[in-house]
């Protein structure tokens, strides 16, 4: 009990937060419990499948295929990779980085799962549709083909920033868990 | 409806595991359930702080700060704006469109939706429990110098 209420402290301070805009002010404070409630269920929904299908690829996906997809020397075929399997996953942004521990278990190489990332909000094509309906075509198609190369570009200078030690650090972290 | 095909996809996936290894299957899904449990609180934090934050910068304040015409003020408040809040993109496009019909910017629109699908500030905490305090700042902070590179290319192209 007492481990369950500190680990949720920071949640248990933010619904005290909540409590008190309540108090000073009822109309923020009701808007705010209103849209928690929402994005708790959007959260709630997605959850699920994303934690299951990361469980699975832990499970079958073995280091081979995964080096030799999204590797250190996997070059272009790993750029492509993370293009393609960020761009048509399905969830908000941060959903991406629960994925991203797998993809360390599997010593996937950090360039690409920053690209993995960048491509999972930046390149979302069934969003992308719907903007190119409400932006017109060339907006979209011009925002991808400036976003795509910013995308590798900041996974590359992020990479080269950190050296090897710190890399091997946050990689041996995810290891460690079960 | 990406999500229901998203959930049958699993589903399915789920069913061809059991089929291949039921020892497997259980494996994967202990392993699922565990990082769910580790990760829980922080995702709850954070939908909690969006929740707050949101009441206030609500589409219609956003609309009332960047409705106005390009200046250095609105430009970085748009910076600001992209950058803080996590808005789905079914949201953040129609909102930029009827922003701009009503005379906004374009510079500053470019940057709100650039930094909007770049940047992540609200979420930094999950991204530096996954990737290091280090590699969370730098990932955050080209991101925001490539948004307003991509908006100033996108203004001198399509305006």
């Amino acid at each position: 009990m007492k481990y369950i209420l500190y680990r949720y402290k920071f949640v248990l301070l933010l619904i005290l937060i909540n409590a008190c805009l309540y108090i000073i002010s009822p109309e923020s404070g009701i808007k705010s419990i209103h849209g928690t409630t929402q994005n708790l269920k959007e959260m709630m929904f997605i959850m699920p499948p994303i934690f299951i299908l990361m469980g699975l690829l832990d499970v079958w996906i073995d280091k081979k295929t995964m080096t030799k997809f999204m590797g250190e020397h996997a070059g272009m075929r790993g750029v492509i990779t993370a293009l393609f399997i960020g761009s048509v996953a399905a969830g908000p942004g941060y959903m991406a980085f629960p994925f991203t521990e797998v993809l360390m278990k599997k010593n996937a190489a950090f360039t690409n799962i920053l690209i993995f990332v960048g491509a999972w909000s930046a390149t979302k094509i069934p969003i992308s549709l719907f903007e190119a309906s409400v932006m017109g075509w060339p907006f979209m198609i011009l925002r991808y083909i400036l976003d795509i190369p910013a995308i590798i570009i900041i996974a590359k200078i992020t990479d080269i920033l950190l050296s090897k030690h710190e890399k091997i650090q946050l990689y041996q972290a995810r290891k460690k868990e079960i | 409806m990406m999500t229901i095909i998203f959930y049958a996809a699993v589903f399915f996936l789920i069913l061809w595991s059991a089929h291949k290894s039921m020892s497997k299957t259980k494996q994967a899904l202990l392993k699922s359930w565990n990082s769910f449990k580790n990760m829980l609180p922080l995702f709850l934090a954070i939908v909690f702080i969006v929740g707050i934050i949101l009441s206030f910068l609500t589409p219609e304040t956003i609309a009332l700060l960047l409705g106005g015409d390009s200046n250095w003020y609105s430009i970085v408040l748009a910076a600001i704006i992209g950058s803080c809040t996590i808005i789905p993109g079914f949201v953040t496009f129609p909102l930029a469109h009827t922003l701009l019909e009503n005379g906004a910017g374009f510079f500053q629109i470019t940057v709100f939706i650039s930094t909007s699908v770049m940047v992540g500030v609200l979420t930094m905490p999950i991204e530096i429990q996954y990737f290091g305090k280090k590699a969370a700042y730098i990932r955050n902070m080209s991101a925001i110098f490539f948004s307003f590179l991509i908006a100033c290319i996108m203004e001198a192209l399509l305006k």
